[in-house]
């Protein structure tokens, strides 16, 4: 039961990352970051890496996306490529 | 480009993949990582410090030169941060936007006008300004109290919980930038301003040290908490459990400080003036 | 072909764990754009985090905080029952070494977009090989 979840959580995350480095916006890619965050996050709780889980949900999800965000406001935000 | 990294991709997807056919079975309680030397820290841990967390154990006592290394790596990308970015040349903008709060009107001031003075019913507001929003101001004026405390519990609760010096100070770091963007920078800057958090940052690096060298004054090992047994007047396994506290405030305090300098420096790409 | 199957069954998260890795690597390579060069970076870093982590788990094991520690009495604590904290200590460390990378190279973008007014690699190579 325990690795259903764990695939289906893997299969959000290689989505995600995909997504992430494939969207022409730069915003978008900075939230779709945090949201592989989010769900990197989650699957180390399931593995019991409690630690491990709560430092990426506030380091990752938080701080992460927070920097990510103010640069992209600082530069440009439309990408070609 | 694309085909000479498409090349290097498969060629080192294949050859970890074919690693991985010599690995354990996921889970094996006799593979290798989990006999040699971690049975001694998941067994001795509460025998020799009294503290239930293991990772925090193993993280601030028996592995605790690294950690005071990787402390001093957060403290030095903060600095760095600061000398790519920093510009202390203060250029005064042209144009001043000006809110008149009761009633809402924004105006701008040009160069050679005259300013209002520092009062409650103008605020100064970014060039890149936003309407006035109460309701996120005051939802988050109402929030960062409570994260705080959290922080504070995340903290000093390390030792029974998941959690310890480094979230905590995350956390700390995150209410400071929350207070940040949902006001002005200004508002925050006049608050903790960029000297004081530099120099938050420094203390904690320093109780860290100091921390170990006052074990070592003892006439113990540098970082070896149970000569603090001496001036507490306590066995050295609970002293051993208030040195890892020690350090782990100390960390803290350097990682909150590092979060809230990166933060003013990139939002704002070194001027300190206006940000998110 | 039954073999195979054992095969692919029992390290199959393994080998989604390398084509993460592989993701994040091919964005760092390929990509022209230096913000999705550090998002392939931290891709890279969080997969290799993650890779550890999945070495520390032990089947049938609980989280490695001991339980009743200052309760009834000493019980005996065995290796057994809890998972493997070594990769969650060294993973801890990797973790802030990230944020503090990520942190230094967007100040050095920020700083390269005030030279050169744009983002995109190709176009700051032809502005240096101008000059």
């Amino acid at each position: 039961m325990l690795w259903l979840i764990q695939m289906i959580i893997l299969i959000i995350v290689v989505i995600t990352a995909l997504a992430a480095i494939t969207v022409r916006d730069l915003l978008g890619a900075a939230i779709l970051f945090g949201a592989y965050s989010f769900m990197m996050c989650l699957l180390w709780a399931i593995m019991g890496a409690v630690d491990v889980a709560f430092t990426e949900a506030s380091v990752g999800a938080g701080i992460s996306t927070v920097l990510f965000v103010s640069a992209v406001f600082r530069t440009s935000r439309r990408t070609k490529d | 480009m694309k085909a000479a990294g498409a090349i290097v991709v498969l060629l080192f997807g294949s050859l970890l993949i074919y690693c991985t056919l010599d690995f354990p079975s996921w889970g094996d309680p006799t593979s290798p990582a989990s006999t040699h030397v971690s049975p001694y820290y998941i067994e001795n841990t509460l025998k020799d410090t009294s503290v239930p967390n293991i990772v925090t154990a193993v993280l601030a006592d028996y592995r605790g030169y690294d950690t005071m290394f990787e402390t001093i790596v957060i403290f030095s990308a903060g600095i760095a941060c600061l000398f790519l970015l920093r510009r202390f040349k203060h250029v005064e903008p042209d144009t001043r936007l000006y809110r008149h709060v009761p009633t809402g009107i924004t105006f701008r001031i040009e160069k050679g006008g005259r300013y209002p003075r520092e009062s409650d019913l103008f605020e100064r507001i970014d060039l890149q300004w936003v309407p006035h929003d109460l309701i996120i101001k005051t939802t988050c004026r109402m929030i960062i109290p409570f994260i705080q405390i959290f922080a504070l519990y995340v903290i000093a609760h390390g030792h029974h919980s998941p959690g310890g010096g480094f979230q905590g100070g995350v956390i700390l770091g995150a209410s400071v930038i929350l207070f940040a963007v949902s006001h002005n920078l200004r508002a925050a800057t006049n608050r903790i301003s960029e000297k004081n958090a530099v120099l938050l940052c420094t203390l904690g690096v320093f109780l860290y040290a100091a921390t170990g060298g006052l074990c070592l004054l003892l006439g113990s090992n540098f970082l070896d908490y149970s000569a603090l047994s001496q001036i507490f007047g306590i066995d050295p396994v609970t002293a051993r459990s208030h040195g890892i506290l020690l350090v782990e405030i100390g960390v803290g305090m350097a990682v909150m400080a590092t979060m809230i300098s990166l933060y003013y420096n990139l939002a704002s790409a070194g001027k300190l003036d206006e940000g998110l | 072909m039954h073999d195979l199957t054992l095969i692919i069954i029992s390290k199959l998260n393994y080998w989604i764990y390398i084509s993460l890795m592989m993701i994040g690597l091919y964005a760092m390579i390929v990509k022209n754009n230096l913000v999705k060069k550090i998002i392939g970076m931290n891709i890279l870093q969080t997969a290799v985090i993650l890779f550890f982590i999945s070495i520390g788990a032990k089947n049938k094991a609980t989280i490695p905080i001991i339980e009743h520690a200052h309760g009834s009495g000493d019980h005996a604590v065995s290796a057994l029952n809890y998972i493997n904290p070594l990769p969650h200590v060294l993973m801890l460390t990797a973790i802030v070494v990230a944020v503090a990378t990520l942190g230094v190279a967007l100040a050095l973008i920020i700083k390269l977009h005030q030279q050169y007014r744009t983002l995109e690699e190709d176009e700051i190579l032809a502005q240096l090989q101008d000059d």
